[in-house]
This record gives C-alpha cells, structure tokens and sequence, in this order.
C-alpha cells in the first residue's frame, strides 16, 4: 500500500495543512476573548479600507506607540467593493474601523446600518462644511478631501497659440475641439465625478444637452484614469495628443521636476468637483472604545498631516499644516460642486445609464 | 485461486482509495467554491429571504443585459478560434522541431499569459492609437489573443511532443502533401488537445475582465465587467447574481459539449523533434506572425520603462528595490515579487496535488454506467471555477468563509488557494488527455505481468505524465504569478503581489509612478520567462 500513500498524500498533507493554518490563523482572527481591562493582550482593531488607502512610514506605529492599540489593514477593492463589502458583511464584520467610504457612495451603508452612530470630537466648527447633510451626518467623520478637475497642459497651449479654457462651457466651444479626454462615468470614480460636476454645474436636463455638445465637440472618452492620463493626454509625462484631460487637483504636483519653476500643468478650478472620503465605526465592533481612538487618530494633525504625500489628497482638518510643494503648487477651487449624496444614490443608474447613451453609445 | 484473490483484494483497496480521492477533491471544491459561490449567488436570488425570479425575469429581459450576452459570446468564440489558429502552428515549431534556443523560446511564450492587465491594456492602446484599430471592438479581440495564445501552445505543444511522429512520416512518405498528412494523421490525434485548449481559451475570454475594461470599458461590456459594474456601482446584487448563473449555465453547457472529444487510445513514444526543413515555411511564417503579436506590447513596455519623460534612464529600475518616497505602496516591488513567488509555488503546490489527483482519478476506466456519469460530472465540476466571476467568487468568500474554523477572510492563505481554483482545471486540462491517451492494454499488460494497481499507476500513468507535470506546475506558476483578481481583492498591503502592485502603481498619480510600474511589469515578465525556462530544462529527460 506504500504507493497509496506516495499518490494521496501530498494533497492530503495540504488539505490538512490548509484546513490546519485555517483554523489556527482564524483563532488568531478572532482576537483576544474581551476579558476586561486586567487582560495585557493588546487590542488589535482591523481598518477596513478600499485599494488606495495608504499612510506614511511608521504612522499607524505611532498610533499604537500612543495608545497600546494595534491597526491591521484590510483592503476590500475600490471604493463601490468597500461599501458592498460592508454591507455584505453586516452579521459578521470584517473589521472594527471603516476608512474610505466616499460622498458618492456614503448613503447607502449609513441606510443598511453597518455603522455605529459616533463622529470624532476632534473636528471643529472649520471642518464642519464637509460632514454630511442629512442621512451619515452622525456616523461618518471626513478625513480627506479631494477635487476631481479637468487638467490642462499648459505648455501645449502655449505652443499653439490657444488660451487655456476656464469653465464646463469652454469645453463644448469649437475652438476647443478635439482636446478634451474624460474617463468613462461607468467604469471610472473620476469619470463618476466629472459626470456629477456637470449634473451639479448644468442641472436637470441641462446636464444631457452639455453631453451632446461635447460629444459633438470629438470629446474622447477612455475607459479609466490611468489610460486617459497615460495615453491620451499631452503632457509631460504622457504620451498623448490632448491638452486637456480630467484628473485630479493635485496631479500637476506630479509633473513638476523644477521646483521653482511653475508646474507644466495647471487645473481648470471651474471644473471641479469633490469627493469627499470618510471613516466610520462598524457596528458589532468588539471593540467600540478603541474604534472611536482610530477614527479620532485618522483627523489628528499626524495623519492628516502625512495624506497629501501618502494619498494625493487634501487634509479635511483646517489647522493641518500642508507640505511646501504642496501650498506652492496646488491650486484648490473656491467653490467645487458637490451633490448631496443621498441624491447620488437615488439617482446614479439612472444619471449613468443616460450618460452611456449619450457619450458611449 | 490464491491469485484471484489477490486481484480482487487490490481492487477492493484501490476502490477505497479512489472513493477516498474523490471525497477529498469533493470536499475542497464544496467549501473553496461551492459554498461561498452559493452562498453569495442566494443573496442576489432572493434579495429579502424568499426567491423573486421575476426581478431575475427582469435583468434579462433588459436590452443592455441581451447585448452584453451576444457580444461576450462573439468575442470569446472570435479570440478562441485566433489564438487556435495562430497557437497550433506555433506549438508545431516549438514543440515538433529542433533549433537552438528552443527551451527559451518556449518559456518566453509563455509570458505574455501572466502579464498584468493594466498595463498590457495601456501598451495595447499605445499600439493601436492612430490606427483603424483604434476605439474598436477588434483592440479587445487583439488583446484576448495576445493573453490567451500561450494557452494554445503550451497545451497542443504538450500533446503534440509525445505523438508519435512515425505515422505522419509514413503518409509523408507514401506521398502524402505535408498539409494532407497532418489534416488526416496527426490533426484527428491532435484534436482532443486542441478542444482541451480551446475550452480553457473560451472560458478565460468569456470572463477576461481587466484588458476588457481598459480597450472598451465604457463602450463593450462583457457579462464579467457587468457584473463587476452591477457589484461595485450600482450594488446591485440582484443583477449580478442572475448574470453568474447566466454565465455558469453557459458553461456547464459548453463543458457538456466538449465532453464529447475523447482521446483515442495509443501507445505514446515521443519524439525529440526534427530539424526544420524548406517545406515547414508556412507553419514558421505563421509563427513569426504569432511572435510579433506576442512581442509588440512587451517592446512597447520595455522601451516605456527606460523613459523618463523625453530622456532615456534605468532610474525605473533602480527604483524597484525601494520604496523611493512613494508612500502609494506599502512595499518596494521587489519584496512584492518575492510575496508573489512564495504565493505563486504554494497555488503551484496546491494546484498540482489537486490536478493530478484528480487527473487519474477521472483517467480511470469507468466499470459501470453510473460511474461513468459520476467521473463525467466531477470532471465538468471541477472546470467550473474557470468560468465563473471572479467578483462573485471573491464576495462569496466574504460572506461564506466569515466564521472559525473557517474565517479565512483576512487571512493570507486564502490567496494561494484563490489562486489554485483557478489554476487547477488548467492542470487537468493538461494532464487528463496524455492519461485518457494511455493505451488500457498497456496497463492490462503490466497487470498481467503481476503489477498490482498501484504498481501501474507508478510505472504506467505517473512515468508518462512525468513531463506534463512539470509543463503544468509551470504554467499554473506563471499563472499564479500574473493573477490579479483574486489575489487584489484577498491580499493585504503588506502582502500585496508584484501585479497588484503594478496596477496600484499605474493607477495612482506620483511622480514617476507609471514608469517604475512598466520597469516592474518587464520584471514580472523576465521573472516568468526565466522560471519556465529553468522548469523546461529541469524536465526529466525523455528516452529518446
């Protein structure tokens, strides 16, 4: 029976391996039975985020440096995968934390009651213009901010003569033909966001004519943001032929390789809108005390300070210092477009599946 | 008679054994793919506890929904017979005849199958700017057979290297065109294997995702990016689940059809190959024209790495053994490759345990009927993770595998075995015919001479699979080594695999971003290339 064994037994030995390490990392998983504060096992909280969720070198150790508290990081996708994880995952949460939870999406897991009802105490009167209106006002603390914009490529319009447009309007003018890239609304979170500043900026039904018009004006739509800005655009570091595409309101800051000379790009700041990401405390949490901690870490002057390097993204908090460059460089829109997300989510099939009609038909 | 006895006795055992596999195979495929995938197709199906089969009704009745079916279906058929047609002749020249270099060559075809999506898709489009080709439904066929043409060679190459090229020679000799002599000779012989590749080829284009979305994301639909865009837009769990189900009746249907192609049995002797001669030039015009394909986005690549704007640099290279500033990633590339390399050998492992397992498990001589359906069905059973979505997988484990002893949701050993579903039909798919192709007499003949069954199965069945064994563990290396679906949404930060660093890489703004994400993907690429090539010269060497 020797060559029984020889044929059976590898994959038996790694069924029992696998089911094995299952079980024991799930023991791990499980945590710290709650045995009271005598207990010296550390918390362990796990952050569940989306994909692009990154912080600086060593700052979630100093969290736990500060408080005892470790942080594990989940990432479940992009940001749609995150609130559907969430949702998904109601009885039995992945986590303790929620970071990334965006104004597009933040109705609908505030709806589903996977958050606990709790908004940092560090944010003041400066940051209240972005908590939420109605539905998530009392579950979803802001951390960061940012503005979706269309970018232009200023050296090209300086090659030919062409001044730089200023506004939505500008886009649809003849004399603009051809130029403009924009990501696909179904397909891209800032193609998403560009469809909604001009929702917000031309209403109802203006905002479908403003698509028929930029369709007219050979508008190129691409499928997301690496590719537009890859391969359509014109600038720098591009391999393109449009001089405007959209982007985000600090992608110039990538293009500059001469710090005192002004950046080859610039942002159309009547173009924008933003997005606005959140943090929550996920209902069923074990840990509900140290939950409240991390959120309250994630708008302190340490993290908040750390994401416009780690995350491309402006701090929410008004007395955060933001880096040299950054206050340099990055020019931000006095009033962005924004649209109460409880009306996004009430309307977003809708508004894209007219956007596909028209723009990708 | 006491000999009798023995036999029988053997057989009891070996009865045991393979019930005891199949068990084993079962189980596995119960809770890493049944479970989860039911667990999460039962919330779409009955969003408030009870079924609603009108709002599944519904979905399918949309206009969108009808479209998006027809051109999944055009475009995977379209892509299959491609990359068959460009595959076949080129498995002819790298596994029928001898040239220097030809280890290498074999491996370097490989590579385009583990390239990651994003970037293959931005070299794509870099390529067919400008050109007719350009915002066209044909980018995305281009594409397909570009990922899957590896597939076709790897799988025909296999079969085709251990037929015996006597017969072919003989036609060839009583006059026979070469044309003639391999449509009546060697192509019937050939066509199992060809069907094994074909099905592999249609399901992976029938569920291609990523490359599909960056050619004609917004525009050309397939059923997996609706189901990817009706998860993660629209939450709409609802229509995705009656798309899976459309997807999986698709391929529960295509899996019966092709049960059809079974090997006819023969003895294998394979040869080493022949030198090439005047008369293979349109198999080797053919393969030129396959090369070029499989070369064009790769040299794209390359030449992108090693630009920093307009000026030629290795600083992309130079970046890849530290994380450089770039607080976007976790971890430098180059541990994300070793992450990839541990995952890759343990799906590797997993896979091949799996595969081979289950190979000569359905490799078996049916006795009865009713195990002739069983083998049949476990057969089509375990292809299904090929053709269902990724999406719906990775959810399912979400919600299914959320409770010890089997919260693995967190966990670093659910990407392995992510990995390995997904590899291991592909193991089976080149395994499973050189078994079926094992002449019954020669195990009868080995019986006779007093090999017990266990016996036959080591020095029958196991020497002959010998080589395809290593050609598969390859290519479900390779294959783990490119997976991003899975892997991106399973792994954690500091976990992440050189692919799902890329595509972070790629799709974030940062200075010098997408240049060190080419320079990692030519990596990834080399990487891949070198571990087939040593696998091909490792292989056990065949008497010749």
């Amino acid at each position: 029976m020797t060559h029984v064994r020889a044929t059976v037994r590898p994959f038996v030995l790694a069924a029992i391996a696998a089911i094995a390490t299952g079980a024991l990392l799930a023991g791990c998983a499980a945590g710290p039975e709650p045995s009271g504060p005598a207990s010296s096992e550390p918390v362990v909280l796990t952050l569940v985020t989306h994909d692009s969720f990154a912080l600086g070198e060593g700052v979630l150790e100093d969290f736990t440096a500060e408080t005892g508290i470790e942080v594990r990081v989940h990432a479940a996708g992009n940001a749609g995968a995150l609130v559907n994880s969430l949702i998904l995952t109601k009885d039995s949460p992945l986590g303790d934390v929620v970071f990334g939870i965006d104004n597009t999406f933040a109705s609908r897991p505030v709806e589903a009651g996977v958050l606990e009802p709790y908004v940092s105490g560090a944010l003041t009167a400066a940051e209240a213009p972005y908590l939420l209106e109605g539905l998530g006002r009392e579950e979803l603390t802001p951390v960061t901010s940012g503005d979706v914009c269309v970018n232009a490529d200023l050296a090209w319009f300086a090659e030919h003569d062409l001044a730089v447009p200023e506004t939505l309007e500008d886009l649809i003018d003849p004399t603009y033909r051809g130029l403009t890239v924009v990501e696909a609304a179904n397909t891209s979170s800032p193609g998403l966001a560009f469809l909604l500043a001009t929702i917000g900026t031309f209403g109802e039904p203006g905002w479908q004519d403003y698509w028929r018009a930029l369709v007219a004006n050979d508008v190129k739509v691409a499928a997301g943001w690496s590719d537009a800005y890859y391969v359509d655009f014109s600038g720098p570091s591009s391999e393109g032929d449009r001089p405007l595409v959209v982007s985000y309101a600090s992608s110039p800051l990538a293009e500059i390789t001469d710090p005192a000379a002004p950046a080859p790009t610039g942002v159309l700041l009547d173009t924008c809108f933003r997005q606005t990401e959140y943090a929550g405390v996920i209902a069923g949490t074990a840990h509900p005390v140290e939950a409240r901690q991390l959120v309250d870490f994630l708008v302190s002057e340490r993290v908040q300070e750390d994401v416009p390097t780690s995350m491309w993204v402006l701090p929410v908090l008004q007395s955060a210092e933001l880096p040299e460059a950054w206050a340099a460089h990055v020019a931000l829109p006095e009033s962005p477009v924004t649209i109460d997300s409880a009306s996004i989510e009430a309307h977003r099939e809708q508004w894209i599946g007219e956007w596909a009609a028209i723009a990708v038909p | 008679m006491g000999g009798d006895r023995r036999t029988l006795s053997l057989r009891g055992a070996s009865t045991v054994a393979i019930a005891a596999v199949a068990l084993v195979l079962l189980a596995a495929l119960a809770v890493f793919f049944v479970w989860p995938v039911t667990a999460i197709l039962w919330r779409g199906i009955a969003p408030d506890g009870v079924p609603d089969p009108a709002g599944m009704l519904e979905v399918l009745a949309r206009l969108r929904t009808q479209r998006i079916i027809g051109m999944t279906l055009a475009q995977a058929a379209i892509a299959t017979c491609c990359a068959v047609l460009l595959g076949v002749p080129a498995a002819m020249v790298l596994y029928r005849l001898r040239f220097p270099g030809r280890s290498l060559a074999r491996a370097a075809a490989m590579v385009p199958f583990v390239m990651p999506t994003v970037v293959v898709g931005i070299a794509f489009r870099v390529l067919v700017d400008g050109t007719v080709l350009e915002d066209s439904w044909w980018a995305i066929i281009l594409a397909l057979v570009f990922f899957n043409v590896p597939v076709v060679i790897r799988t025909v190459g296999t079969a085709w290297e251990d037929l015996d090229p006597v017969l072919e020679e003989s036609a060839a000799d009583l006059g026979a065109r070469p044309i003639s002599a391999f449509l009546r000779v060697t192509l019937p012989r050939l066509a199992p294997a060809i069907a094994s590749a074909a099905l592999v080829v249609f399901l992976f284009c029938a569920t291609a995702f990523g490359v599909v979305l960056v050619l004609g994301g917004a525009r050309f639909g397939t059923v997996e990016t609706e189901i990817w865009t009706l998860t993660t837009q629209y939450l709409d769990l609802q229509g995705a689940a009656t798309l899976s189900i459309l997807q999986l009746v698709v391929v529960v249907g295509l899996l019966i059809a092709t049960s059809r192609f079974r090997p006819v049995s023969e003895l294998r002797t394979p040869s080493a190959g022949r030198a090439p001669r005047a008369g293979d030039w349109p198999v080797l015009a053919s393969t030129a024209v396959t090369a070029i394909l499989l070369a064009a986005p790769i040299v794209v690549l390359i030449l992108r790495s090693l630009r920093d704007g307009p000026d030629w640099t290795l600083d992309n290279y130079l970046a890849l053994g530290s994380l450089g500033g770039r607080t976007t990633i976790a971890i430098p590339p180059l541990a994300a490759l070793g992450n990839s390399l541990a995952f890759g050998a343990g799906a590797a492992a997993i896979a091949l345990a799996f595969g081979l397992a289950a190979s000569v498990l359905l490799s078996r001589p049916a006795r009865s009927r009713a195990m002739r359906r069983f083998v049949a069905a476990l057969d089509g059973a375990l292809m299904l993770p090929l053709g269902v979505s990724a999406v719906t997988v990775g959810f399912g484990f979400l919600i299914a595998l959320d409770r010890p002893p089997l919260d693995l949701r967190t966990s670093a050993l659910l990407v392995p075995i992510a990995q390995a579903l997904v590899a291991v039909p592909l193991v089976i798919r080149m395994l499973l015919p050189v078994l079926r192709g094992v002449d019954p007499l020669l195990r009868d003949a080995a019986a006779d001479l007093g090999a017990g069954p266990w016996a036959v199965l080591r020095t029958i069945d196991l020497r002959l699979v010998a080589r395809p064994v290593v050609a598969a563990g390859g290519l479900a290396f390779a294959m783990s080594l490119g997976e991003f679906g899975a892997t991106a949404f399973l792994s954690r930060g500091d976990q992440a695999t050189l692919p799902v660093l890329i595509e972070r890489l790629a799709s974030t703004p940062g200075p010098g971003n997408f240049g060190v994400a080419t320079a990692a993907s030519v990596l990834l690429a080399a990487v891949v290339a070198l571990v087939l090539g040593a696998a091909e010269l490792g292989q056990p060497r065949r008497h010749a």
